[in-house]
């Protein structure tokens, strides 16, 4: 696909996004910040007609402003509470712009993806108990870097993925478009339905493509009413479902659909009949209308896969599923804001958290006192309508939990491979299971060959890790540096996201494989040690478990270059691995 | 609020939605968790459920849902009416009471009345969302994620049933049992083990692989949005039949029998699977029951142990919390060695 075309797709989502901004959920725009990106927005704004707004939302959102509370100003003034709209109340009927969507906490995810739902929002909080409507388009901005993705459950529900990454300015047209249009489209809309066969094949095509999630052909649906609308179509025709697919469900592709694109291929002049028959729906025999409209719809979305994307797709789906899936939890931080743990008398100083409602509360009781008191002094006028006094402030109080990230870094190389990867697979269990206690975050990375993976970025769900060391295959040469580095990279990110990484490396220590993936020990030797240098001077908790038979020297050298605590085990079992690990790092 | 989609009109998702009938049956089962796939339909379900559940009686101006027919459950406020002269009772909704992320503390429980206090200066007690859930539900999305404090909150008032408040210079306890449904996505994080305990059932949702039952679905909700009045016209029949099924199966259960033998086959299962107490023997058997009400049966047969012994006994294995794909295999295979 070429950079044209993309921005031609992506201009096609914004109108068909303004055309029906709460149907199809919202525009999930791949782009680092920059001038394409800036003028798609621009696009949109103007497409949208007034007076929809676009609101902000910032990354730290705090949940009060997000969903809303007490208003203190309106309160004292009024003397009974006045609640205050948040952001995604104050969003309703507009566009919701989240900023950094790759970065968002799950916390925030979690409130906008059920007021998406629900179209409105339930608040209980401080006091109030409200219920308000929340009917908005969202535009996430995702500026991640090859694997940082906004979370999966937002993804999931917006209907257009768009990619501006790799569109050059002189790309990307100007384009205007009229509001009047839009404003048009939208009356048109809800006389527009999608026929029997037509919703059928854009479920087939989805299934086509391995898209598992049934939200995906519920907005294609959505998507293919809009563009039949934005055409002035008098029904959802062939054109429209072929958009849908190509913005809705080729961005979703897991995999390539097979058997109708050979067919298509090889026998392009005479339209599908005989194959078609070998697909899913065996049970209800498909006209031949139906199999050439998917045949239509899968072709379209096939043609806006791209092409890197593509090969990637082809050399293996299985990994791409995973991947995909593997993304989800690592973006998602943890709940990192403070576990509120009571209140208590104070005062204001800095950095001090005024909690308000309570602050009200405690001075409730003593208003009718107060006024009179104030009363008998004649002060009463001049007096606002609550009278608080100093003894009445509460301050919040939060009790940081420090979240832990234990990074398994697993060697998984021949000569370890030969010697008990086995064991260190049980090992590296147990230890997850005590990190589940404790509910740590655990991120897997494993050496072997010249090169390491990460297999599992920082998450909490233990049936992931789980599954991605199981499928841990070994042998090859042994790029200690490489682990190390990898580990060192992870530990960083993780410190800022002001979680503490802990490293534990599994390994024999037979570095040989140096860091450029040239064979030879006693290079690779000296480019592990520099890599375990990294690590030591960066201040991060480690341990080396050294797997081989009969431990030697060079495992310990590694440990104090790595500022590691070092445990030979020769003939530990999987659980006094775990133990003697986990005692070593408390 | 939105308007829900009929129950009766979810695709598939056949364990789910048993589990949810069973806990509308006899809320004695304790609670619902299904965890699975993201846009299966588990919140639609549970929302579904509310429009489903036959009116209950309360007593009426009572703000715990106290049941007129219980004195000896009442509130404090309900005792001391009582003692005055009869009290009226009204006919309500079941409630179905979403407790929300980033809820705070004093909305769950209940705290002193900021409007009554602040304008008149009194000492009232606004009660929370847990006296709003008492004889219903409270529904918890994404349960997986909800904040540890607000979760030591409900497993304390889960266990004793009671609500009790201390702020404020309040000083207030109340009734507050309610059934407990969660519903939430693994892939975002796993459930505390205390909490997951809590429920009674837990069922997994998968979303359909089968390509009629995935059309089938896409087009009910599309159907159902495009013109969501002829929508609900057109099952109105069904929700009706299924909110009969479970009036009629709830007057039922008190007289379905439980043999002997059904109890020794539920205590051997639970023994072949080394579950933990007595929760998992006794949810067994209710849920069993539960079942034998819906389908009209007089008594517990070995068919409805083995209905239910999935939901029930999946999430109390002693289990290696990686080994979450085995739980069911394991439930699977001890059902074949008790059952034969």
């Amino acid at each position: 696909m070429t950079a044209v075309a993309a921005w031609s797709g992506a201009v096609t989502a914004a109108q068909l996004f303004a055309v029906d901004p709460v149907g199809t959920g919202g525009v999930l725009l791949r782009s680092r910040a920059g001038p394409v990106r800036e003028r798609w927005l621009a696009l949109l704004r103007a497409a949208l007609p007034l007076p929809q707004s676009f609101k902000h939302l910032p990354l730290h959102v705090a949940d009060g402003r997000l969903l809303g509370g007490l208003d203190l100003n309106a309160t004292l003034l009024a003397g009974h509470p006045v609640a205050e709209r948040g952001l995604l109340a104050e969003a309703d009927g507009g566009v919701l712009v989240l900023a950094m969507a790759e970065r968002l906490s799950s916390a925030t995810t979690v409130h906008i993806t059920s007021a998406l739902d629900a179209g409105e929002i339930v608040v209980e909080r401080d006091g109030l108990s409200l219920r308000m409507p929340a009917r908005f388009g969202v535009v996430a901005l995702d500026e991640g870097l090859d694997d940082e993705l906004a979370p999966a459950s937002l993804r999931d529900r917006l209907a257009f993925h768009v990619d501006l990454n790799g569109i050059p300015v002189g790309d990307a047209e100007q384009v205007a478009i009229a509001d009047a249009d839009i404003l048009a489209a939208r009356q048109r809309l809800p006389s527009l339905n999608v026929g029997k066969e037509q919703l059928e094949a854009l479920c087939i095509a989805a299934g086509a493509l391995g898209i598992v999630s049934l939200r995906a052909p519920l907005l294609a649906v959505r998507v293919a009413r809009a563009s039949a609308a934005l055409a002035g179509h008098a029904e959802v025709e062939q054109d429209d479902l072929a958009t849908a697919a190509r913005l809705v469900l080729a961005p979703r592709a897991l995999l390539v659909p097979q058997a109708s694109e050979e067919q298509q291929n090889q026998q392009a002049p005479d339209p599908p009949t005989e194959g078609a028959s070998d697909d899913d729906s065996n049970d209800r025999p498909t006209p031949d209308l139906d199999r050439a409209l998917d045949e239509v719809i899968l072709a379209a979305a096939k043609a806006a896969l791209p092409p890197d994307v593509l090969a990637a797709l082809r050399a293996g789906s299985g990994r791409s599923r995973t991947r995909s899936q593997g993304k989800a939890g690592a973006l998602q931080k943890s709940n990192t804001r403070g576990r509120p743990a009571g209140v208590r008398r104070g005062e204001l100083r800095a950095g001090a958290k005024l909690n308000v409602i309570e602050t009200l509360r405690a001075a409730a009781p003593w208003q009718p006192l107060r006024r009179r008191e104030a009363a008998s002094i004649g002060a009463m006028d001049a007096q606002p309508r609550i009278l608080i006094r100093k003894a009445d402030f509460r301050i919040g109080r939060f009790k940081q939990r420090t979240e832990t990230t234990t990074i398994f870094v697993v060697d998984a190389s021949g000569s370890a491979a030969l010697h008990r990867l086995a064991e260190a697979k049980g090992a590296v269990e147990l230890l997850l299971a005590d990190c589940y206690i404790r509910r740590d975050q655990v991120a897997l990375i494993a050496f072997r060959g010249s090169t390491a993976e990460l297999l599992l970025p920082p998450t909490r769900s233990l049936a992931r890790a789980k599954r991605s060391l199981a499928g841990l295959p070994g042998g090859g040469g042994t790029p200690l540096a490489a682990g190390l580095d990898a580990a060192f990279a992870l530990s960083d990110s993780i410190r800022r996201k002001g979680q503490t990484p802990t490293v534990i490396l599994l390994t024999d220590g037979r570095a040989n494989i140096s860091r450029d993936g040239g064979q030879g020990r006693p290079r690779a030797e000296q480019d592990a040690i520099s890599a375990a240098r990294q690590l030591r001077a960066a201040g991060i908790t480690a341990v080396l478990v050294d797997t081989s038979p009969r431990p030697g020297p060079l495992a310990g050298q590694f440990a104090r270059e790595m500022g590691a605590r070092y445990l030979p085990l020769p003939h530990a079992d999987a659980t006094t691995l775990s133990q003697t690990v986990l005692a070593s790092i408390r | 609020m939105a308007t829900a989609f009929p129950f009766s009109a979810i695709v598939g998702q056949d364990e789910m939605k048993l589990a949810l009938l069973i806990a509308a049956v006899d809320p004695k089962v304790g609670g619902v968790l299904a965890f699975g796939d993201r846009g299966a339909g588990k919140s639609t379900a549970v929302r579904a459920l509310a429009s489903l559940l036959p009116k209950m009686k309360v007593v009426a101006g009572c703000r715990y849902n106290c049941d007129p027919d219980r004195p000896a459950e009442f509130c404090d406020d309900c005792r001391a009416r009582a003692a005055k002269g009869a009290l009226k009772s009204v006919q309500v909704a079941v409630p179905v009471v979403d407790l929300p992320l980033g809820a705070t503390e004093d909305r769950v429980v209940g705290a002193l009345d900021l409007e009554r206090a602040l304008a008149r200066g009194e000492k009232a007690f606004e009660p929370g969302l847990l006296a709003r859930a008492h004889r219903g539900f409270l529904y918890i999305d994404e349960a997986n994620l909800l904040e540890d404090h607000l979760v030591d909150l409900l497993l304390d008032v889960a266990a004793s049933g009671e609500n009790v408040v201390e702020r404020e210079g309040l000083s207030i306890h109340h009734p507050a049992r309610f059934v407990l449904v969660g519903t939430g996505n693994p892939e975002e994080g796993e459930l505390r083990p205390q909490l997951l305990d809590r429920f009674g059932l837990s069922v997994e949702v998968k979303t359909p692989n089968d390509l009629a039952s995935r059309i089938e679905v896409v087009r009910r909700r599309d159907e159902f949005e495009s013109d969501t009045a002829a929508f609900l016209a057109k099952w109105t029949k069904e929700e009706a039949k299924l909110r009969k099924k479970i009036t009629s199966a709830r007057d039922r259960l008190p007289s379905v029998v439980v043999p002997d033998a059904a109890l020794e086959r539920a205590a051997m299962l639970c023994m072949a699977l080394g579950t933990d107490g007595l929760r998992g023997e006794l949810t067994l058997m209710r849920a069993a029951r539960a079942l034998a009400a819906l389908e009209g049966a007089k008594i517990v047969t070995d068919d409805h142990l083995r209905a239910v012994a999935q939901p029930a006994l999946r999430h109390r294995l002693r289990r290696n919390p990686l080994d979450d794909a085995g739980s069911g295999v394991r439930v699977d295979r001890a059902i074949s060695e008790v059952f034969g």
